[in-house]
């Protein structure tokens, strides 16, 4: 059924880690970020910066899942606009093979970011024993999956390959600032409260902190659950307006 | 004659209030280059499209191979080869990565190495798309067309853009597809490239057929006129030209003949006049109407406007 789906996100991986460019933006960027903040807050435990310090390590998750998504919408839009989505569309192969393999290739360089972010950031933050990686990876994964979702709606609409990355930035990083993170949701003012929940970061947010601090996914089933809904209306929603052309 | 391989019936196409398609019929048959002509708008890329299965009509009826390609679309892929008008591949995909990938999406397809030989872009192989020049691409386009060995290919617009050596050698590559047997449908807005590369050639303007026939066809039907310029100084001459049959007319201007007639067989009847009274030419020359011609007289607007 999924015909040619190995081939062409073999083919997608390569295109993309030809263009070097594109690669240091979506695969370094979020790195950069994480060493920088590491630095500022990691290094001290003073008291005023202690809860911020804790919540890095996810912010910087966080960061890797929007960069993620970025690219996909700046990806798309330019296959489309260069029409090589409707080109693709004209052989046997099925849409959804067309759209996964891109997905592949997203989650694909999102665990990759996270070894770099894991590797570069040693010297500030250590995975806490009680935490596994695999855990705290598959966490940041199925968060990235679920706001690549969002990522396949808003490419839908933007108009061309120009506007793909400023549309992006403006409707995913402001999710940030009522996603639990740095302040906790209950601190927020009654309106960010309503916002943080519905938007997904909130509960990616909330997961990938807690699998960071040792909890179980047990304890995390109703972000799962918010993360799947999201999920489903979001590819639910994209194969009703997605534009192939 | 053997049933058409496309045949389109009546179709219809809006896009909100713009008519793309108003009402195009027209048969293909096997082993023929078809092409659809027609200026910029006129319709012709969303009749190929149509006809790919890539968008269905609001109304009309299509079948190419035995098959609705709307309904029909995933078995209709596999026997039809497609180039679509200005479309692009992965900026940095290789060449022979393109062509393995379309390869293994088809159940038998043909030698990828071997179809790039053929088209000329076997030292293009290892190189991106991007740095292909448009020539280039459009060959590749064409493989990429072919690699299903399929039995109808589907070109829109192939040359738009090349120089004219590049567009001839793409012309050569199409007649080799059709000397395999296959049946090629193409649309272009360039009338040489109708006269010399198709053997039957639809009009379209405004989302409409206006005639189907073979280049020659339609310029005997619509543009019989045909005109001999000949160069010689027997002052006999005029009134002889003047005595052959469908002349409209014959001016001089010094030794130079203009004799403006109809028909076929104007060339032929003004040489043997010649014979007949003897006449010393020093120079001949036949002004033949061409499809830009006949494109005029039937829609009264020129194609490039
Ligand atoms: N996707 C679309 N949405 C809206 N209008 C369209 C679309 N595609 C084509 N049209 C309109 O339909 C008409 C026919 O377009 P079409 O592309 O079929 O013409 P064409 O004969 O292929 O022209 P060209 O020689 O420029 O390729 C044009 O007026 C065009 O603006
Ligand atoms: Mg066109």
């Amino acid at each position: 059924m999924l015909r040619g789906l190995w081939k062409l996100t073999w083919i997608e991986i390569k295109v993309f880690v030809r263009e070097p460019l594109g690669v240091i933006g979506t695969v370094g960027m979020p790195v950069v970020a994480f060493v920088v903040l590491s630095r500022v807050f990691g290094g001290r435990p003073t008291r005023g910066v202690a809860r911020i310090a804790a919540d890095v390590p996810a912010f910087g998750a966080i960061l890797i899942a929007l960069s993620a998504v970025l690219s996909l919408i700046t990806v798309i839009a330019i296959y489309r606009e260069g029409g090589i989505l409707k080109r693709l569309r004209a052989t046997p192969l099925s849409p959804v093979t067309i759209l996964a393999a891109h997905v592949i290739v997203k989650l694909l360089f999102t665990a990759i970011t996270l070894g770099l972010m894991i590797a570069a950031g040693k010297r500030y933050y250590t995975l806490p024993p009680e935490v596994s990686l695999a855990s705290f990876t598959l966490a940041l994964l199925f968060s990235t999956l679920s706001v690549l979702a969002i990522g396949f709606v808003i490419a839908s609409v933007v108009p061309t390959a120009r506007f793909a990355q400023p549309v992006g930035t403006i409707v995913l990083y402001p999710m940030i600032a009522c996603s639990g993170l740095f302040v906790p949701v209950d601190a927020l003012p009654a309106a960010m409260q309503r916002a943080a929940q519905v938007l997904p970061l909130t509960y990616a947010v909330s997961l990938l902190k807690g699998i960071w601090q040792g909890d179980g996914w047990s304890a995390h089933v109703g972000d799962v659950a918010a993360l799947l809904i999201v999920f489903g209306l979001c590819t639910a929603l994209s194969s009703r307006v997605f534009r192939w052309e | 004659m053997s049933s058409p391989i496309v045949h389109v019936s009546g179709i219809r196409k809006t896009y909100g209030r713009t008519v793309a398609v108003a009402d195009v019929s027209f048969d293909t048959h096997e082993g023929e280059i078809f092409g659809l002509i027609g200026p910029n708008g006129a319709g012709k890329t969303t009749t190929l499209e149509c006809v790919e299965g890539l968008r269905r009509p609001d109304s009309g009826a299509i079948s190419v191979l035995g098959l609705d390609p709307a309904r029909e679309k995933s078995r209709l892929q596999g026997r039809i080869g497609v180039q679509l008008q200005e479309a692009q591949l992965q900026k940095r995909i290789k060449v022979w990565e393109a062509v393995d990938l379309w390869a293994s999406l088809y159940r038998r397809p043909l030698d990828g190495g071997r179809l790039l030989d053929q088209l000329g872009l076997a030292e293009k192989r290892n190189a991106w798309f991007m740095t292909l020049s448009g020539g280039q691409k459009q060959r590749l386009f064409i493989a990429l067309a072919l690699i299903n060995d399929p039995e109808v290919v589907f070109l829109d617009e192939l040359t738009t853009g090349l120089d004219p050596q590049a567009r001839r050698a793409i012309w050569d590559l199409v007649r080799g597809i059709r000397e395999r047997g296959k049946t090629v449908v193409l649309t272009t807005h360039l009338m040489e490239e109708a006269e010399r590369l198709c053997d039957r050639v639809a009009i379209i303007d405004h989302g409409r057929i206006i005639d189907v026939d073979t280049p020659a066809g339609l310029v005997a039907r619509h543009c019989p006129d045909r005109t001999v310029v000949l160069a010689a100084d027997d002052p006999a001459a005029e009134a002889a030209f003047q005595a052959i049959p469908r002349v409209d007319g014959v001016s001089h201007d010094g030794g130079r003949f203009t004799i403006r007639g109809r028909g076929d067989d104007l060339v032929t009847n003004v040489i043997q006049c010649l014979s007949e009274h003897r006449i010393r030419v020093t120079d001949f020359r036949t002004v033949m109407p061409t499809l830009e011609d006949v494109f005029l007289t039937l829609t009264g607007h020129s194609i490039r406007d």
